[in-house]
């Protein structure tokens, strides 16, 4: 790239405020590796916080101890959305019954770990680690695959739609950027005392101490601030999206994408599924936000043609009891299922069998598939990464994508 | 971090004598009050949903209020040195507690033993309900062992990994059957339901007991280097130096003082060279309180302490899973730092904040209720503005008899270590407010506490 033409980019790009501020400091942070390794396909991560009720969202509607289980909240047989004849989804996911009749939908039964914990709080922390429910890890596999696949790539590489930034998002060297509103991060970026502290400082003179690295985290949030909100800026998605926070976060992500921005994993989060009371109307809602929500989101990819660069998928830090409790709600439980949706599936549909409700460990379901092939195969097979080397061990794939 | 005047008092001391009067000030301290049995006692076998959910906000509540109690605490002690420690160990035994009582009675053990026998504390700590509960000692009998407190005993208080095999775990496990907690918090031992049959431990054979086990443990003097290392890491550098912590682990090792150990790491030439000040990130907690014990503020909302803690990444009480918190460079990602710089601005100068922390499944599910009442979408809250009234008098005090022509050399030295030799003072002093001594100092102060070079120590 010749001289001029890099200066170009540099103004095209956003990056000259930045520039001009901190010389320096630009050259520090370039990205080894801008364009992000190999292609240009997107994760994105829906945390459904709380434990949703998978019984409740793909619904065994033949089965007779579904409903002896649960004569208050099932869901009448008559008004599923039928899938194959066994299984369909709750009445108010037909955004999500379309993309599973036009086949950009994945439904993965059971899914859990071995000996698996009941407690919000331990059990998301072993999805958002990938760890063994024995085992503490501190590190997010999402951090991980930063550590091991982007160690060069900008601060933008995996971003979180929140004001914080999630456990799975943290590698030991490498971490997401939490970006709940371009905008206002620009704005929060700009202060002055910020930008001219950072430019005083020469990363030379202190090669990897404590405070090189707290410049270098300053200097690259700021040059991640302005560079991702001036992509923001040139696209402005015209699809209708629900009202409400997680509608607004998926709107987001799609104009990040469709504008080009080279990040490969977004996070996002919905809830609280937590219904140990009075379940129907909560759990509706949020079923019908997720729905409606991904229905947008993928229309706004599909006519922007980058829906078969993307993948979505969902989980929760566990599925609940499947015996309804006694205030009209279900309480902890164990295996989930899992949604992937994208353009680009490999089996859609069904992938295995529903949860056997005559086989329960103490009223819980028993899991079929590790969370951790899920989340191997999407490694894998949809990052290109070294899913061994991420999970520390080697799962099994599953044939979805 | 000592106030500015107590500072200038000390300037002159040796550092002997500077550090028997940190013993000398933390020879006792206050035990933490909040909460009691009867938080334990209202719960019941078959409440109703609303019961469970108020008796789940009820203990919520307790925890925030011993977080809040801890932290003025934290920041009000004399005994510094007892209260840094039992932070410490409120790491090391990194442990959750639904009950804010339980957690309030193994944090005043930890206070109580945080410069005292290693043995003592690592005992009391494994009798203490928060512990047996929380790393399901309770469920662990003879005939269906559980292994939770086994493995981690020696995983992460004591041995470290690698240090022990899986068979020391079946049999370690063995030996703590019996151990159990009362629903007041007392501990208890059930004979019944205790294996007592011989146990293979760490290369000895015996009919062990779970004291036993803790006194084999703190007989290998891989317990001492484990221990040593962890508190030289995080009192010292993050950088081991292994000659020394092998000097100082054998040293430890004789009688597991800890007191002795801390007395001998802050006396010492090297605890001051320039190598190890100011490389160590502080951590959300700690950096709140050092701001906080140089210039108060009493904030109209109480839920700002909590929030702040929330926002950085570290909940007292609520570490995030048992191996406590990775600290470190883990504390900081950007919007994290962010938040860390800006805190200054928010707190004494009272600008906007717009971050919210995420909210624990219990917490959105009690604002998503309130919402269905008054059914219209209700965003988690945020501060808004920390509205709160700041004393500086002690903080201006300290610096009283500085003249005015050091007083930037004397603020920084207080505040920012070391100076980092690039230090631009031409940036920094265009945010300096020259109306009075009083708003140059106060000006610079927070214009100092927003740099990266304020969040190490």
């Amino acid at each position: 790239m010749s001289t001029f033409s890099r200066r170009d980019f540099l103004i095209r790009s956003g990056l000259a405020s930045a520039s001009l501020l901190m010389p320096r400091f630009l050259k520090a942070f370039e990205p080894r590796n801008p364009a992000l390794p190999d292609g240009n396909k997107i994760l994105v991560v829906i945390q459904m916080s709380g434990g949703n009720d998978g019984l409740n969202t793909v619904v065994p509607f033949r089965n007779d101890d579904y409903y002896k289980l649960r004569p208050t909240i099932a869901v009448k047989s008559n008004d599923i959305l039928s899938l194959n004849g066994e299984l369909g989804l709750n009445p108010v996911m037909t955004a999500m019954k379309s993309l599973y009749d036009n086949g950009s939908m994945a439904i993965i039964n059971t899914v859990g770990y071995p000996n698996p914990d009941r407690s919000h709080f331990r059990s998301m922390d072993i999805w958002q680690s990938a760890s063994d429910a024995d085992k503490y890890v501190q590190t997010g596999w999402l951090g991980r695959y930063l550590d091991n696949e982007c160690s060069g790539c900008a601060g933008y590489s995996a971003i979180e739609a929140d004001d914080t930034l999630s456990f799975a998002m943290k590698g030991e060297n490498r971490k997401g950027m939490a970006i709940s509103d371009p905008r206002r991060l620009y704005q929060d970026t700009q202060r002055k005392l910020f930008k001219e502290v950072s430019a005083d400082f020469s990363a030379t003179q202190h090669a990897d101490s404590a405070l090189d690295f707290l410049y270098k985290t300053e200097a690259e949030t700021i040059s991640s601030a302005d560079y991702v909100y001036n992509k923001y800026n040139s696209y402005k998605s015209t699809t209708d999206y629900p009202q409400g926070e997680f509608g607004r976060n998926l709107k987001n992500i799609a104009e990040l994408i469709i504008s080009g921005l080279d990040t490969r994993v977004y996070y996002v989060s919905i809830g609280s599924f937590d219904t140990h009371v009075g379940q129907t109307g909560r759990q509706n809602k949020l079923l019908k936000d997720l729905s409606d929500g991904l229905g947008a989101f993928t229309k706004d990819l599909q006519q922007n043609n980058r829906f078969n660069d993307v993948l979505v998928m969902t989980f929760s830090e566990f599925g609940r009891r499947v015996k309804q409790n006694g205030s009209n709600g279900t309480d902890h439980g164990t295996a989930n299922n899992m949604f992937l949706i994208g353009g680009a599936l490999n089996k859609k549909g069904i992938y295995n069998d529903a949860a056997n409700l005559n086989d329960l460990d103490q009223g819980d379901l028993k899991y079929q598939i590790d969370f951790r092939s899920v989340y191997a195969t999407v490694l894998k097979r949809w990052l290109n990464a070294n899913d061994a080397n991420i999970l520390g061990a080697q799962f099994n794939y599953v044939d979805v994508v | 971090m000592p106030s500015p005047g107590s500072m200038a008092a000390i300037a002159d001391q040796s550092i002997t004598s500077i550090v028997d009067r940190l013993f000398a000030d933390s020879g006792s301290s206050s035990s933490l009050q909040s909460g009691d049995e009867s938080e334990a006692s209202e719960f019941k076998k078959d409440m109703t949903e609303e019961e469970r959910k108020e008796f789940q906000m009820k203990k919520a509540m307790g925890v925030k209020k011993l977080n809040e109690e801890w932290m003025n605490q934290f920041t009000t002690t004399t005994a510094v040195l007892r209260e840094k420690m039992t932070f410490f160990w409120h790491g090391h035994f990194a442990c959750r507690s639904p009950l804010g009582f339980y957690s309030r009675v193994m944090n005043n053990t930890m206070r109580e033993n945080a410069l005292g026998n290693f043995g003592d504390l690592l005992k009391a700590v494994s009798k203490s309900a928060a512990m047996i509960q929380f790393l399901n000692n309770q469920q662990n009998r003879k005939n269906s062992p559980n292994e939770n407190f086994a493995r981690e005993v020696m995983e992460l208080f004591t041995l470290g990994r690698g240090n022990y095999t899986e068979n020391d775990i079946k049999n370690g496990a063995r030996a703590f059957t019996g151990w159990r907690f009362k629903l007041n918090g007392d501990f208890e031992f059930k004979q019944e339901q205790h294996d007592d049959g011989d146990k293979t431990f760490l290369g000895r054979t015996g009919n062990f007991t779970g004291d036993d086990i803790l006194n084999i443990i703190m007989e290998n003097p891989q317990t001492a280097r484990y221990i040593t290392k962890k508190i030289y890491r995080y009192f010292v550098n993050d950088e081991v130096d292994e000659d020394r912590c092998a000097d100082l682990a054998h040293s430890f090792q004789a009688d597991y003082d800890i007191g002795k150990l801390m007395h001998k790491i802050l006396s010492s030439d090297w605890f001051y060279d320039e190598n190890n000040v100011g490389t160590k990130i502080k951590s959300p907690v700690e950096l709140l309180v050092n701001m906080h014990r140089a210039i108060p503020v009493k904030f109209d909302n109480p839920d700002v302490v909590v929030y702040a803690q929330k926002v950085l990444g570290q909940v007292l009480f609520m570490p995030p899973n048992v191996a406590g918190w990775p600290g470190g460079r883990d504390w900081i990602d950007t919007s994290s730092l962010m938040f860390r710089l800006s805190i200054p601005g928010f707190v004494y100068n009272n600008a906007d904040i717009n971050v919210r922390p995420k909210e624990s499944p219990e917490e959105e599910e009690h604002r998503m209720m309130q919402q269905e009442e008054m059914q219209e979408e209700k965003p988690a809250k945020k501060p808004g503005k920390l509205v709160g009234t700041a004393d500086w008098s002690g903080y201006l005090n300290g610096f009283a008899n500085v003249k005015d022509d050091d007083l930037y050399n004397s603020l920084v030295e207080y505040l920012i270590q070391p100076v980092n030799p690039e230090f631009k003072m031409e940036t920094i002093t265009k945010y300096i407010v020259r109306d009075s001594r009083e708003s140059f100092i106060k000006s610079l102060t927070t214009t100092l506490m927003s740099l990266p070079e304020y969040q190490l120590c």
